[in-house]
């Protein structure tokens, strides 16, 4: 299961995306192949769950944690696999014809294939935990695929409502599933079914309940959530045919059967459930009549179904839970194949609205007599699917409608809904393919290609199929799908065409008379619905409720992080004295810790002095650019004095070359800025200058509280580990690289995507700088003073060596990767500094990329290379060697691993000085020719 | 003997840095601050070298080893920015 779901999600987005590079149907092909892949990966666990069992498969991740990937797949899981692999496959079969030159299909495919994996994670987890993040992938990924035509403002505007819709109903189902999994005792879905009684016992059972079904009525459309549905349909047909109709917004009413046997059997349920999909039913079927648009009215019938689902699993018992897991077969079917019709009706006409396409049947027959039976069984006719599961619904209404106070008022609802239905379907049929002549269209219709039609048959043909041999086509499916759903003795039922002159078979009929009658009648009801639907709809509501959301989190941004510096540094000031004050009074400790101080010498008095006062000077003359930059300068010297001082030497290298690497940094900013910070006093300098004092004052207390006590410190163990465990002496770099190496990998990635940023950034800008200096002195001609020229070449093989040799030693002695990276870094961007762009360029490679990448597949390979000898990632290995000359060494992988820290370093210092450097070419007008022929 | 000359030279070499750190905060040219900084530099590594001789050490050399070879670039850096503003040209 693991394999399908590795396949579709994680392999197969790349693949197609890059499988379109050579021709842009190689990307459909591609697609088509994994979803075959999948299929058969998934094979074996079909065939056994077809036959009823309950196959689990569980891979150790963080088991101390509970947390494991563990997959289930029973017959519920199977129906639904069945649904998202196969009419995917024809989505993908239809999109192929679908898209357009213009279109991208690697993108469209990998979107597809993404959307496809999360939803196989969906119904294949036994994990809650797991299921709620594929859950939340199907929501991006859905965002993805409807806003895949990204020019489109109605696109970008129906995915994003989408998306903080679901997002939000994902955000709920995660504290209900929180909830539910402290209820069960377990995560696991197999403890959670079985302890159904203990769940509905719980005091804390409705919040839970409450929270479980925002999820899973935002996932599925219901009533008042159902408003991002109908925008969804800015997505591309095929999109829509997929995601809105046969799996996405059946992820919802498959969660209510995954925990219908937990949930289920509470006036709770019964209430929310069925209310929300009685509701549902009955608005989504009116207000479908009324729209316009073939998608839109899709669109809504497809939230009615969805509430039909929703309202027979309310109803609760387990003939209507059978009932709504047939109507999930049934309307996945029909209502795809509509879709799909209505694409390709899109397609040749080159518009969806009803009031201008009329009159298809002469143009093409054959798609006609498709979309005709598929709305057929939309609207119940008997002799196709949607008749069946209609019929059983209607019969669990009334049967249902026996235990309630004014209980007839549910068989009347639920009829008026079929009414409805009828009308819309037989509006589908008779507005698109009669009802006159197409007015106004830019194209004369015709047939569409013939493979395109073909998903669409397949589909038609299973919906006669199932409508006239129900019991050889989809009994089999339906009785393993109902007992995953039920997971308990099945109730009698049987599929047939006659089930006498039942009161279901009256509703059938009235639905079917009132249904034709009603669309005969329409035209003054249309008027009505006009004038109503003037008023705003939920949808703007909700658009403009998002649009002020998000000018008030702008305005909370700009409050707490404002444009101007001293604002933001004095909330974070203010917000960590708070914090550190209330702390400290209620700890009532003392603030020497009782540790004997050492002894003061001269030599600590001056460096220390020299720091306060340069520190202060700093304050004072910060007006003038250039000579704050020279006193922060003496302060970063002394403070690595400092750390020299107290024993931490690899602090003070890292410190000392840093500082070089940030003088050149702010140079090179410092020269499109203007020199002098303005004259102005802020009127605030008296409060701003007591809260740095008194934030200095803690600080300082604070450091010495810490320091002057005995503090139990995880240090100790490193120290005792990192010779006999890592095989180096020196602590700080054993736990870089070793102990710590999958988080230095991760930092040097940061590092790396950094580099990338600013290079992407600094891209093709040019910038004028200034023609003179602050004092007005133009700038000295001489470029490149040959006596610094000449020693800065001499001095650059003496800082490589320099750099080596810290990286050499830097497992035992003080030094490694980061530090001789620097170093490096440092003595190249020297060269430039004297020699100038064009000298270095000629003898060093322009571009910086490779030497990222080269450091960053080391650290990796090093890495995967522990896998090889069965070890987890990043188990690092040493030898101890003797070589002559050099004596006793110890040679340790994790060596390798700095080699790449190094490389990465290096390349990203470089190539985020080197392009900053470059970034006022133009100011050299000169130079640049020169430099351009070189 | 030696632990005299150790101590006064080490006395010497902090009176050094605190009048180099005067020369710093005063100026009154750039070019007096950045000679200045350099200096400090120069009296750091003095620092380092005659600690590490009095504590027996030889990290100590390293620290000033770098020192030497970084304090010259962030001179050079400041220098350049000084004649031409552009410092990467």
């Amino acid at each position: 299961m693991l394999l399908a779901i590795l396949l579709t999600l994680v392999v197969g987005p790349p693949l197609v995306a890059w499988l379109a590079r050579f021709g842009r149907l190689n990307a459909a092909w591609g697609a088509g192949a994994v979803t075959l892949a999948a299929a058969y990966a998934l094979w074996p666990a079909l065939q056994g769950a077809m036959a009823g069992e309950t196959q689990l498969q569980r891979i150790a991740w963080l088991s101390a944690q509970g947390l494991d990937l563990h997959f289930r797949l029973d017959g519920l899981g199977l129906l639904f696999v069945l649904l998202i692999l196969g009419i995917g496959l024809l989505v993908i079969l239809y999109a192929r014809y679908y898209l357009t030159s213009r279109d991208s299909m690697g993108r469209f495919y990998a979107y597809l294939l993404l959307f496809m994996g999360a939803m196989l994670g969906v119904v294949l987890s036994e994990n809650l935990i797991q299921l709620l993040i594929f859950w939340e992938l199907t929501s991006l990924a859905s965002f993805l695929l409807i806003s895949y035509w990204q020019g489109r403002s109605d696109a970008r505007n129906g995915a994003r409502m989408a998306l903080a819709i679901t997002g939000a109903g994902g955000l709920a189902l995660l504290g209900g599933f929180l909830l539910l999994g402290e209820m069960a005792g377990s995560y696991e879905l197999s403890v959670v079914l079985a302890s159904g009684e203990s769940i509905r016992a719980h005091p804390l059972y409705t919040p839970m309940l409450v929270l479980i079904l925002l999820g899973v009525f935002t996932k599925s459309a219901q009533f008042p959530f159902h408003f991002w549905l109908p925008n969804a349909m800015a997505a591309p047909t095929p999109v829509s045919a997929y995601l809105h109709s046969a799996t996405m917004v059946k992820a919802g009413v498959f969660l209510l059967a995954r925990l219908f046997p937990a949930l289920s059997g509470t006036p709770e349920w019964s209430w929310l459930v069925g209310g929300a999909g009685l509701v549902t039913l009955l608005v989504g079927a009116v207000v479908a009549l009324f729209q316009h648009d073939l998608k839109g009215l899709l669109a809504y019938s497809t939230i009615s179904h969805l509430g039909l689902i929703t309202l027979l699993f309310g109803i609760g018992t387990p003939l209507a839970a059978v009932a709504g897991v047939f109507h999930i077969i049934n309307h996945a079917t029909f209502k795809a194949s509509l879709f799909m019709a209505a694409g390709i009706i899109d397609h040749e006409c080159g518009s969806r609205d009803m009031r201008y396409i009329n009159g298809l049947w002469k143009y093409m027959p054959h798609t006609a007599i498709l979309a005709i039976i598929a709305s057929a069984a939309m609207a119940g006719v008997p002799l196709l699917n949607g008749f069946l599961s209609k019929e059983m619904f209607f019969a669990e209404a009334v049967g249902a409608a026996t235990q309630l106070r004014l209980g007839w008022l549910l068989p009347a609802a639920v009829t008026l809904a079929g009414i409805f239905a009828v009308a819309y379907s037989l509006r589908f049929i008779h507005d698109v393919f009669w009802n006159g002549e197409p007015i106004g269209l830019d194209r004369t219709p015709h047939e569409p290609p013939r493979w395109m039609k073909v998903p669409v048959e397949l589909l038609v043909i299973l919906c006669l199929a199932v409508g006239i041999f129900p019991s050889y086509v989809v009994e089999p499916l339906l009785r393993v799908a109902a007992s995953g759903v039920l997971q308990g003795p099945m109730p009698s039922f049987s599929l047939a065409l006659w089930h006498g002159l039942s009161p279901a078979m009256w509703m059938s009929v009235i639905a079917l008379v009132g249904g034709i009658s009603l669309y005969i009648a329409r035209a003054p009801l249309f008027e009505i619905y006009a004038r109503l639907a003037e008023r705003p709809g939920m949808y703007r509501r909700a658009h403009h409720l998002l649009e002020r959301l998000y000018l008030w989190a702008g305005a909370v941004t700009r409050l707490s992080t404002p444009e101007r510096l001293p604002h933001m540094a004095l909330w974070v000031l203010l917000f960590a004295m708070t914090l550190a004050l209330t702390g400290a009074l209620q700890a009532g400790a003392e603030l020497q810790g009782g540790r004997t101080l050492l002894p003061m010498d001269l030599l600590g008095v001056v460096t220390t002095l020299v720091l306060a006062l340069a520190a202060i000077a700093t304050v004072l003359l910060y007006r003038q650019r250039l000579v704050a930059l020279t006193l922060l300068g003496a302060v970063g010297l002394v403070v690595s004095l400092i750390f020299v001082r107290f024993s931490a030497p690899d602090l003070a290298l890292t410190q000392l070359s840093v500082e070089v690497v940030s003088i050149v940094l702010l140079l090179l900013a410092l020269y499109f800025l203007p020199q002098q910070e303005s004259r102005a006093t802020s009127p605030w300098v008296v409060r701003d200058l007591l809260i740095a004092l008194l934030a200095g004052i803690g600080m300082a207390l604070l450091t010495f509280a810490v320091l002057s006590r005995e503090g139990q410190s995880i240090s100790g163990f490193f120290l005792e580990q990192a010779l006999p465990g890592g095989g180096g002496a020196n602590v700080v770099n054993v736990i870089l690289v070793d102990f710590r190496g999958f988080d230095t990998l991760g930092e040097i990635t940061v590092l790396a995507l950094a580099a990338l940023g600013i290079y992407g950034m600094l891209d093709g800008i040019k910038l004028q700088g200034p023609e003179a200096d602050s004092d007005g002195r133009r700038w000295d001609p001489d470029l490149y003073p040959p006596v610094v020229a000449t020693l800065s070449r001499l001095l650059l093989p003496l800082a490589l060596l320099v750099s080596m040799f810290i990286l050499m030693r830097g497992h035992q002695l003080p030094g490694g990767g980061f530090i001789a990276g620097l170093i490096t870094a440092v003595a190249l961007v020297m060269q430039y500094l004297a020699n100038g762009v064009a000298w270095t360029q000629a003898r060093l490679p322009r571009n910086h990329h490779w030497l990222i990448t080269l450091g960053l597949s080391l650290a990796t390979a090093t890495g995967l290379g522990s896998l090889l000898f069965a070890h987890p990632f990043l188990t690092s290995t040493f030898q101890h060697l003797h070589w002559p000359l050099v004596g006793d060494f110890e040679l340790a992988s994790a060596m390798l691993f700095d080699l790449g820290v190094y490389l990465v370093v290096v390349g990203a210092t470089l190539l985020i000085l080197v392009n900053i450097g470059l970034m006022h070419r133009e100011s050299h007008t000169p130079l640049t020719d020169a430099e351009e022929e070189v | 003997m030696l632990s005299v000359a150790l101590t006064l030279a080490l006395a010497m070499v902090a009176l050094a840095l605190a009048l180099s750190l005067w020369r710093l905060m005063r100026g009154p040219s750039t070019p007096d601050r950045i000679l200045a900084l350099d200096t400090l530099y120069i009296n750091t590594i003095a620092l380092l070298v005659l600690f590490g001789i009095r504590q027996q050490s030889q990290i100590y050399f390293e620290a000033a080893l770098l020192i030497a070879l970084m304090g010259f670039i962030g001179t050079l850096a400041l220098c350049k920015y000084l004649l031409r503003g552009d410092i990467i040209e």
